[in-house]
């Protein structure tokens, strides 16, 4: 029933030798089971040493990881925190979601926009387009996310570099969250105005790939792996990747190799800023339940992990989590977060009739996160950018 | 930087060819042929590095005589050259006089502390490179500057520890830092190492060789320091590998961070 057969080993084309996603696939068929034995194995001693390294590997980040770092959470975040103000001071970036459509011609069982789930859809003109990002720069945005369902006629290339460049005309930052193109074709978004892409694995195992992206293009493991590469060959100055964190049964799996590709684009595109994502399996149209809920102190040590492992990559924090999750995992290494978001395509400028993506957790205003955000002592930064690479 | 790895299956590869050793020698500043060829020896080094200002095949004693015939790769230098074009003609000389294409770039522009030219340098590793050279540049520690050598296809990035015969040791040890977190190629820390425990300092960093000439050269007995910076940069990357213990730090924090969870 499938229309693309699923593809898990690459092609040359696909994935060239000197790239981040080569050395992801490296990794996985490598140094993965090593380490989640090492975070099988590792003792308090080893988590003592990990805390206390001056410079941290992904040996570390195994033990950081490891039910014995579970219990020394506090001084895990401790360290986190320090590291965090040192390295991004009390700051936290914020940026919305703008959701351009929830058609998708792919079948994912854990997403809400899933082409089997039959729900309202919609697709923004770029006019509407235009509006919705006009009315977030009022409400304070200068950075946001395009997001969308996966339908390469309607959700086109042409028509993504129209909504980019409607989207650039209101704010400085223009980032892209949409189905996965070649080069020439990230290149001319960067022409247009977009200065970063995100592309969230959802996970890196292939089993479990192959399991939920039962249909459609993203069903090509490889040539989605490689995406960040492209993005970066074409001039785009941020790079984001995730883990969708319930999708595995094993999340310590995921977060090794989320934290390995994200420490292999830093290498590999060394001019590009990368952050990572940690979004857990939130409620959606079609009902999927996870496979392993990730729970709040699961997610709190990963965020420290990955922080002291990774000092300068970004984290990224949804409205998928609660305020209270959200206001303290800031203090602990979280550097961005989105703020007052709509999930469903249209929102912002007007009500909207189509089917949101997940449900929110978080359902404060932007003026309102940026308060608490405040009182905690940071400082919420709205602008935050040069704007995209030119020529 | 290259990952750790196994103590006892270490070796060093560049542009594909393994070394047992990661201690390079330099040959100038020896008094003899005869006591640069005892330290060659002791030090165990598997890459001597040669001005090829100092190399005249019409001697009738030349440096080159001191050099042991296999297991040692002869990297010819460009000392000497003011700016890329002259490096650049000092390299496809050396290749013309059949020496080794491995090239240890090296643009000193001012004579009191040889620094090294960042901007010429880039230049000749950028045509070296396109020609078919294995190019290993002499830096100073400058992240950025590595990055586009290593961009441009140079095999090794070698950044300063300190200016060139100055025994003064690690005094780039924060950029360094940075330089081998950051490096895909190995990093070779070359001028400045004066003694054997400022070659294990740099091995404990993390450096995957250090190239050493003036602390061996000048010492009372060349042979003898050889073979102890043989010893310290053994100890140092056997260090590395073993994974050094971070500083204690005091605890902390009045209220607790994760206090939200409760």
């Amino acid at each position: 029933m499938a229309t693309v057969p699923v593809i898990l080993e690459p092609r040359a084309e696909e994935l060239p030798p000197e790239s981040a996603a080569a050395d992801v696939m490296a990794f996985l068929d490598g140094g993965l089971d090593r380490l989640l034995e090492r975070a099988g194995g590792a003792t308090a001693a080893d988590v003592d040493r990990s805390v206390r390294a001056s410079r941290r590997g992904l040996d570390d980040l195994a033990v950081l990881l490891s039910a014995p770092a579970a219990d020394r959470l506090e001084d895990l975040a401790a360290a986190a925190h320090e590291l965090t103000v040192r390295r991004f001071g009390r700051v936290v970036r914020l940026f919305a979601p703008l959701y351009l459509s929830n058609v998708c011609a792919s079948t994912c069982t854990y997403c809400g926009f899933s082409a089997e789930n039959e729900i309202a859809r919609r697709t923004l003109s770029v006019d509407e387009v235009g509006a919705e990002a006009r009315a977030l720069r009022h409400r304070g945005f200068r950075h946001l996310l395009l997001v969308s369902g996966e339908h390469a006629r309607i959700v086109s290339k042409d028509y993504l570099v129209e909504c980019v460049r409607a989207v650039a005309a209101e704010v400085p930052s223009v980032s892209v969250e949409v189905q996965v193109w070649d080069t020439p074709t990230y290149r001319r978004l960067v022409d247009a105005g977009c200065e970063g892409l995100v592309v969230y694995q959802e996970t890196y195992d292939r089993r479990t790939y192959a399991a939920t992206h039962l249909r459609g293009k993203k069903r090509n493991y490889p040539w989605r792996l490689a995406a960040p590469d492209r993005g970066a060959a074409a001039g785009m100055r941020h790079l984001g990747v995730g883990a969708l964190l319930g999708l595995h049964d094993d999340w310590r799996a995921d977060a090794l190799t989320v934290g390995a590709h994200a420490q292999a684009l830093v290498r590999r595109w060394w001019r590009c800023q990368v952050t990572v994502s940690l979004p857990r399996l939130r409620p959606a149209a079609g009902g999927f339940e996870p496979a392993r809920p990730v729970d709040d102190r699961e997610l709190v040590q990963l965020v420290c992990a990955l922080r002291l492992v990774l000092p300068d990559v970004g984290l990224s924090l949804s409205t998928r989590e609660s305020p209270e999750m959200r206001d303290g995992l800031a203090r602990l290494g979280v550097t961005q977060m989105s703020a007052g978001s709509h999930t469903e395509p249209g929102g912002y400028a007007a009500e909207s009739e189509a089917e949101p993506q997940f449900e929110i957790s978080d359902t404060r205003s932007p003026a309102e996160v940026a308060s608490a955000l405040r009182r905690a002592g940071y400082d919420p930064v709205w602008m935050d950018t040069i704007g995209p690479r030119r020529g | 930087m290259q990952q750790p790895a196994d103590a006892d299956h270490d070796h060093l590869v560049i542009a594909g060819r393994p070394f047992r050793s990661r201690l390079f020698l330099g040959t100038g500043k020896f008094p003899s042929n005869a006591s640069l060829a005892a330290a060659i020896a002791a030090s165990g080094t598997e890459m001597v590095t040669v001005a090829l200002r100092r190399v005249d095949p019409t001697a009738s004693e030349d440096i080159l005589d001191a050099l042991p015939p296999e297991g040692v790769l002869l990297l010819t230098n460009t000392s000497g050259a003011d700016d890329a074009e002259e490096a650049v003609r000092l390299a496809r000389l050396a290749r013309a006089a059949g020496l080794p294409t491995w090239i240890k770039l090296e643009i000193t522009p001012e004579p009191r502390y040889l620094l090294p030219d960042p901007v010429e340098t880039l230049k000749a590793a950028e045509v070296l490179c396109a020609d078919g050279f294995t190019v290993l540049p002499y830096v100073n520690a400058d992240p950025v500057l590595c990055k586009r050598l290593e961009e441009v296809g140079c095999a090794t990035v070698m950044p300063l520890g300190s200016w060139i015969g100055s025994n003064q040791g690690l005094r780039t040890r924060a950029a360094l830092e940075i330089i081998i977190e950051q490096s895909l190629v190995p990093v070779v820390v070359d001028a400045g190492i004066g003694a054997p425990s400022q070659a294990a300092e740099a091995m404990e960093l993390g450096a995957d060789a250090v190239l050493v000439n003036t602390a061996i050269g000048t010492a009372g007995d060349p042979a003898a320091m050889a073979a102890a910076f043989r010893l310290a940069v053994e100890a140092g990357r056997r260090g590395f590998l073993a994974g050094l213990p971070g500083p204690a730090r005091a605890a902390a924090a009045s209220s607790p961070l994760t206090g939200f969870l409760s």
